[in-house]
């Protein structure tokens, strides 16, 4: 059986920043897998600006992104397989890969990155009233038709659930010539970035009605219009506040699942919570030597903070291999709680206390002016003032070695006043 | 004197802004921040933004190629740019960075490929 030291199981931008840490790390033994025809991933298609502000300090659009990590990863002879699917990864590092060319091979991993990215939650998951008409997209899909294919997916528009990708295609169907009549969003904020929403929406006067929902899709071949009805506390719709609107394409942006079908399959643990795997701080899984980044591991807003943590489960693949696995030693659980939904990673290896360990966490609803607070064993570690957190920006805060000396026991992440 | 109201995106925080126009004097209130006086004055004089579009390729490897406005454009020419886009069509090869389309519709700003396409191998 053919053996690599490293493999890499997605080629968009945390399978790419991945493979060139890895590289840079010492590891020349490396192999990307790619099911698309090209390397770049989701990037390929979000054509619109605003990446790379953290990373290269200046801002680019999605493919001048996925640009710079390709050319990097040619640059230093990285290997890449493109139209390849993995259908199988074995706790024992071994990956099952399908290509028109080979058919089906099975190679040995000293090491997996996981970065299969996420894909979007469909409208069969939503549960909304009606027939099946066309014109019914993820926002996603609608943004591939768009951008790589060329087509106009639709004239008149509502767009249900304001995540980021719906946004995003908001102001992209405008300025192709639709009309885009509304943005509904069943929660009471925003899912998506206050950049977006300025940008997108304000710009062309697209209304966004917050606690709405589409309650009803009108049209039995193609879509003719949509109910949309204000909903309660409870999320459920309040009757006799159905409005209808004429529309001919329904795009949907309800969230993204990570895409963890061959994590499943290598017995992998996943959280309830992120649907991604359970890392420790150096995003390995909890499986030996397979590690995980981008939004396979959790949903990420922006790409710079993939590229980052891709790197770092990189370097600690190749970390992984150059030291024949790691003593895995001592752990310390990290658990959110009061506001706090999720941390990556959500255990702490007490070997590790020598590096900074970057905590990225989620909150549970719009909170101003409260503090971040690090516990461990009834002691205060840390407390950050937080002067806004909402459930749509990614949240992050760094432990020290010295922090972490002084935890005992299990840490806890949390809102306080 | 006229009022605008403004959500500022400086950062998180998303300030509401309001700007009030009395001839040549803009003030800007609720602001928490000189950032977001300043974004707010700009956004009133002379607002600006990166137009992002694609470009139909003959005898590419993919249909289209992304394309953007090299620098950020007066908001009010963002339409007049994407009619130029619209009426672009290119060949390939594309590189990226390659210009489409010079001074889009006298903003003084380039149209310029984001991604490379090369010719497809089956044409």
């Amino acid at each position: 059986m053919e053996y690599h030291d490293i493999v890499i199981i997605g080629g968009g931008p945390a399978g790419l920043a991945a493979a060139v840490s890895a590289y840079d790390a010492g590891c020349r033994d490396v192999l990307v897998i790619e099911r698309d025809e090209r390397l770049g991933g989701i990037l390929n298609q979000c054509i619109h600006n605003g990446f790379g502000l953290h990373t290269f300090k200046e801002e680019l659009t999605g493919p001048e992104y996925a640009e710079r990590y390709i050319r990097q990863a040619e640059e230093r002879g990285i290997k890449y397989m493109l139209r390849t699917i993995v259908a199988d990864v074995s706790p024992e590092r071994e990956i099952l890969y399908v290509n028109r060319d080979e058919g089906a091979v099975r190679v040995k991993a000293g090491a997996i990155v996981l970065a299969m990215g996420c894909r979007e939650r469909p409208r069969g998951a939503l549960g909304i009233h009606g027939y099946r008409p066309a014109g019914i997209y993820t926002a996603g899909t609608a943004q591939r038709l768009m951008n790589i294919e060329g087509y106009m997916v639709g004239r008149e528009v509502v767009i249900l659930g304001s995540g980021d990708i719906g946004l995003i295609m908001a102001r992209r169907m405008t300025l192709e010539g639709a009309k885009v009549k509304v943005v509904a969003e069943l929660m009471p904020y925003s899912g998506g970035l206050k950049r977006n929403i300025v940008q997108c929406l304000d710009d062309y006067g697209i209304p966004l009605r917050l606690s709405h929902t589409v309650t009803k899709i009108h049209g039995k071949r193609r879509v003719e219009g949509v109910t949309i009805s204000e909903v309660g506390p409870d999320r459920r719709p309040l009757p006799g506040t159905e409005e209808f609107y004429s529309c001919d394409t329904l795009l949907l942006s309800c969230g993204l699942i990570p895409e963890n079908e061959l994590s499943k399959q290598a017995g992998i643990t996943l959280s309830r919570v992120t649907g991604g795997p359970e890392v420790d701080d150096g995003l390995e899984t909890s499986a030996e030597g397979v590690f995980a980044c981008g939004n396979v591991l959790h949903v990420h807003d922006l790409v710079d903070f993939v590229s980052e943590e891709a790197a770092r489960a990189g370097r600690n693949a190749a970390a992984w291999v150059a030291e024949g696995g790691s003593d895995r030693g001592g752990e310390l659980p990290v658990t959110a709680e009061n506001g706090v939904t999720y941390t990556v990673p959500q255990r702490i290896r007490t070997d590790a206390h020598d590096e900074k360990i970057t905590v990225r966490f989620r909150v549970n609803g719009v909170y101003r002016d409260k503090y971040v607070a690090v516990r461990s064993g009834g002691a205060e570690i840390k407390r950050l003032k937080r002067r806004i957190m909402a459930p749509g920006e990614m949240e992050e805060l760094t432990l020290t070695g010295e922090d972490l000396g002084k935890c005992a026991g299990g840490i806890t992440v949390g809102l306080e006043d | 004197m006229e009022t605008r109201e403004l959500t500022c995106i400086q950062c998180p925080l998303g300030c509401q802004l309001t700007v009030t126009v009395d001839g040549d004097s803009i003030t800007v209130t609720g602001n928490t921040c000189q950032r977001g006086a300043v974004y707010g004055e700009k956004e009133v004089k002379a607002p600006t933004r990166t137009v992002t579009g694609t470009v139909p390729v003959d005898g590419g490897e993919i249909a289209r190629v992304s394309v953007k406005t090299a620098s950020d454009i007066p908001k009010d020419k963002m339409f007049e740019v994407m009619a130029e886009i619209h009426a672009a069509r290119l060949a390939a090869p594309v590189e990226i960075g390659q210009i489409i389309i010079h001074d889009a519709a006298g903003s003084g700003a380039d149209v310029i490929a984001t991604k490379t396409v090369r010719k497809s191998r089956t044409a």
